[in-house]
This record gives structure tokens, sequence and C-alpha cells, in this order.
């Protein structure tokens, strides 16, 4: 008896602290961008809207938040078209080295951010493209893609099968088949697939960081803050980032996770 | 001949959907990653990259004492961040599978990985705010008056260790509790009836049986914290560099884009062993 209480608090004890060490920089953050300071530290001197004021009325800080926006469900709407376009076609037909073919697709998973950002750097300056937006945009597509064609080539199974052919054999041409029958039965992994990339885009630095030139993203503008030091600035746009990748996940669990829970 | 001719049409729309995505994947990955190895081979003379076609930058990598230290911390740094992470998750994921009552049990485990989601640049920043010479902890000590000069925790290897620990937690206690709970609760039973005692059925039931998921977060662990610029940047400073930043380094102040090449298929040749270590382990389980 007295040992199986002592390890529930044993328990219960542990659980709270990872929580709080998990929790402690979060907490932190949001905080002190309320601080009524010039530094975001202790001791906390009460609370103003200030520095959020200071962050929308900054119009580099607003330029790279529409910037993150565009290329994020830009880049995302491309991964997704592209990866189910392949798990269509991977599924459903017959084709040679199919095992390559998923590998191939695959295989941006399995490598580093960071190379894959290099690679395509030293491509572009080969070739002579020059950066932008656009080059951000494709390296966001390189690193979701696999993710979109995995998360829903997961999810065909073969009783959507027969209702494609029922479809096929009441007259629907291929691409009916597609997008009336496979893509709404489909729906919630296409939108789970959408909204992971959108959150991996908006918060991605490295491709982000050496592939864009003038206009940035928004993790890119906020390194350039960082050199300033601490600053309870830098706390409220901070918030605003991670307050943006909470609604879009609520979003999800909401449209897409409950859905799918009661069916 | 009619039924030849059917397949070679599903064929042909079989390659159209997928033949968008593959050209994508080999036009902007496996291109670049060619034109990369190729530009490793290469020198800089000055401004220009010269294609010499040797191993010049490979040599040097093994010769050059701070490049191949480089290395070496991010390894340790890496194995350190895997092993503390493996240690502080297995209790969490156990105690959300075992302890929390089921219906709290996905709000415990969407609770735990929220921070998961903020991006490595705020995370980073956030850890600054706790550990920098006047944060979060150095004033608070100071304040109840434990200490009377500030720690020295930003800025070292410890503080890129608690900021990628901080990470991986949430990871692997995702990855551990979908083992945890998959795992049929008979086995645990079968070994309890025999006389096993509760450390005893952890050891040789528990334990082996969640083995696989923690090699496979284990692995996910080595390659994205191996490969992170950010955390070590932030919160290590330029005590110590690692590989990532050495890379970064040589791309921007040196402009040295064959090294920096040569450093990423170093990079890369270290997840590989990684990975054929884990794949190989894995078979072994299974056979």
């Amino acid at each position: 008896m007295i040992s199986s209480r002592f390890s529930k608090v044993i328990s219960w004890a542990y659980l709270i602290a990872l929580y709080g060490f998990i929790f402690l920089p979060v907490i932190v953050l949001v905080l002190f961008s309320f601080q009524d300071g010039r530094l975001p530290v202790p001791p906390f001197n009460g609370a103003t809207l200030k520095w959020y004021g200071e962050v929308f009325a900054d119009n580099r800080l607003m330029a790279a938040l529409g910037n993150s926006l565009m290329v994020a469900i830009g880049s995302s709407l491309v991964a997704c078209v592209l990866g189910f376009c392949a798990a269509y076609g991977l599924a459903r037909f017959v084709l040679p080295a199919s095992r390559l073919q998923r590998g191939i697709l695959i295989a941006p998973m399995t490598v580093s951010y960071l190379i894959i950002a290099l690679g395509l750097l030293s491509t572009f300056n080969w070739i002579g493209i020059s950066l932008s937006l656009w080059t951000v945009g494709i390296g966001h597509v390189v690193i979701n893609l696999p993710l979109c064609f995995a998360i829903i080539y997961a999810s065909m199974g073969d009783h959507q099968k027969n209702i494609e052919r029922a479809a096929r054999d009441l007259g629907a041409k291929e691409w009916q088949v597609m997008t009336q029958v496979t893509a709404p039965m489909l729906m919630p992994s296409i939108l789970a697939a959408f909204f992971l990339s959108v959150t991996f885009s908006w918060d991605e630095f490295i491709i982000a960081f050496l592939l864009s030139r003038f206009d940035v993203t928004l993790p890119v503008e906020i390194w350039s803050l960082l050199r300033s030091g601490l600053n309870p600035k830098t706390n409220a746009i901070g918030s605003v980032v991670f307050l943006f990748s909470i609604a879009l996940l609520l979003v999800l669990e909401l449209l897409v996770f409950r859905r799918t829970a009661k069916k | 001949m009619a039924a030849a001719s059917l397949e070679d049409q599903e064929n042909r729309k079989a390659w159209g959907f997928v033949t968008p995505a593959l050209l994508w994947t080999i036009c902007f990955f496996v291109i670049p990653f060619i034109v990369m190895t190729a530009i490793s081979l290469a020198t800089r003379t000055g401004r220009e990259i010269v294609m010499a076609w040797n191993f010049d930058n490979y040599i040097t990598f093994f010769e050059k004492a701070h490049l191949l230290k480089g290395l070496f911390v991010s390894l340790e740094i890496t194995f350190t961040v895997t092993i503390i992470s493996i240690l502080l998750a297995y209790p969490l994921a156990w105690i959300i599978a075992e302890r929390v009552p089921q219906k709290w049990q996905r709000m415990a485990l969407i609770l735990a990985v929220l921070p998961f989601w903020t991006s490595y640049v705020v995370r980073s920043y956030s850890w600054l705010l706790v550990l920098a010479k006047n944060g979060v902890i150095n004033n608070t000590l100071i304040w109840i008056g434990v200490i009377a000069e500030p720690l020295e925790m930003a800025s070292t290897r410890s503080a890129t260790i608690i900021g990628f620990v901080h990470f991986f937690v949430m990871l692997l206690t995702l990855t551990i509790y979908a083992n945890l709970v998959q795992m049929p609760p008979n086995y645990r039973r079968a070994a309890a009836d025999l006389g096993a005692n509760g450390f005893q059925v952890f050891w040789h039931i528990v334990l082996p049986l969640t083995l696989p998921g923690i090699m496979v977060g284990a692995f996910l662990t080595f390659v994205l914290c191996i490969g992170d610029y950010i955390t070590p940047q932030i919160l290590g400073g330029n005590n110590e560099l690692a590989l990532p930043q050495i890379i970064m380094l040589q791309l921007g102040r040196r402009a040295d884009f064959p090294m920096a090449a040569t450093l990423s298929i170093v990079l890369m040749g270290a997840v590989t062993l990684a990975y054929i270590a884990c794949a190989r382990w894995l078979k072994m389980e299974r056979t």
C-alpha cells in the first residue's frame, strides 16, 4: 500500500517537473512580452501591450510576416497537389520500380535541411537563378512533399478502391474519379498534410535564410532581431509566431481529427 | 491486342500522376545533391570556384584540427542529447500511458508537445531568456540570495544541450507513447501471473517491446540534432563550434563553397552511418 502510494506521488511529481521544463521557456517568452520595461527578464514590472504595438507598427516585421504566410500557403498547396497525385498514381496503378519511386519521393525526409538548402544554393548559383521568395518556396516544397506524399499514401486503402471502381463503371473519367470521389474521401488526411506543411514552412529557418535575399520570411527577420540581444519586442513577435502555430494545430485538431474520431 | 493497348493507356495515366512529384524531387533534390557533391571536389581560388576533381577538401578536413573537431563536437552533443532525452522522455510517456486517466491522455499528450510547434529560432531565444547572464534563472537566484554573481550558463555546451533536450523530449515522448499503448496488456499480465515483479516485467517484457520505438525516435533525434545550426549558434555561442556552424562560417565569411559542400557531405556520411546502424539493429531484433 505504502509503496504504491509512494510511486504515485513520484509519478505525479515527475510529470509536473517535466511539464515545468517543457513549458518554462514558452511561459517566460509570453509573460515577458507584456513586460513594462526595457528588459524581458524578472522582476516583472507590470503589464503593457506596448511591445505588441511596436511589432505591428514595424513595417519590416509585417512584410516578413506576409512573406511567410505567402510562402507557407503557396508551397504547401503545391506539395499537397503533387503529393496527392503521386500517391494516387502509386497506390492505384501498377508501375515498374514503384519501390524506387517511393524511395526517391521520401528521400528528402532523411536529409538535414542544411544540406538540402546548400544543394539548392549551389545549383541556383551554378545556373544563375537569383534568390527570392520563389527559391525559398521551392525549397519548402522539397521538404514538405515527402510528408504530404507519405500521409496521403498511407491513407489510401483498398475499400476506397471499390468506390472508385464503381464511379468508373458509371462512366466517370479518371480526373473526375480523382477530384470528385478520391479527394473528398481522403479529405481528412489531405487537410492534415496541408496544415502540417504550413506549420513546418512557417517555422522553417535555414532554407529560408540561405535561399532568400531581399525579401525574407519571419524566422529570418527574427534572427536578425536577435543581434540586439534580449528585447521584449522579440518576445512579442515570438509569441505571435507561437500563437499562430498553435492556432493552426487547433484548426487541424478540430477540423480533421475530431471528425475522423467521430466516424 | 486490345488488352495490351488498354494496359498501355492505364500505364500512361499512372505515369502522368507520378511524374510531376518525381520530377520536382529529382530537379530540386537529387540534382542539387549531385551538384553539391561535384562542388566538394572543386577548389576555391580567390572568388572563383575551379573544378579540380580531386579530394583535396576531404584531405584538408582530416588534417585541419579545427574542422575535424567540429565533427566530434557535433557527435558528442548529439549522443549526449539523444541519451538524456530518452532517459527523460521514457518515464514521461510511461506515466501518461499508465497513470493518467484514459480520457485525459490525449489532452496530456497534446500539452506535452505543444512547445514543439515553435520555430527553432523562437525556441532557442526563449531558452536564452532563461539562461542568459541577466536571464530568468540568474536574476531569480540573485533575488532570493542563493548566489551573488550570475552563473555562466548561456554560450556553453550545456546551454546547447538543454535547448536540444527540450525539443527532443517532446519528440521522443510521442514515439515512445505510441509504442507503449500499442502493446497488448496481456503480455504484462501473463508475466505477472508467472511471478515476475514490477521491475522484471518492465525489464524483460515492456522495455524490449518498446525498443523499436525508442530506436526510431533516437534516429530522428540524431538526424535533426546533428544538422541543426540555430540551437548551437544561439545557445552555444562561438566558444566551441559544431559542424553546422562551421559550414555556415565557410559560406558566410569565407565564401568557400567547396569546403562547405565537403563538410556537408561529411555530415551526411555521419547520418548515413547512423541510419545503417539503426536499420541493422532493427533487422536483427526482428529475426
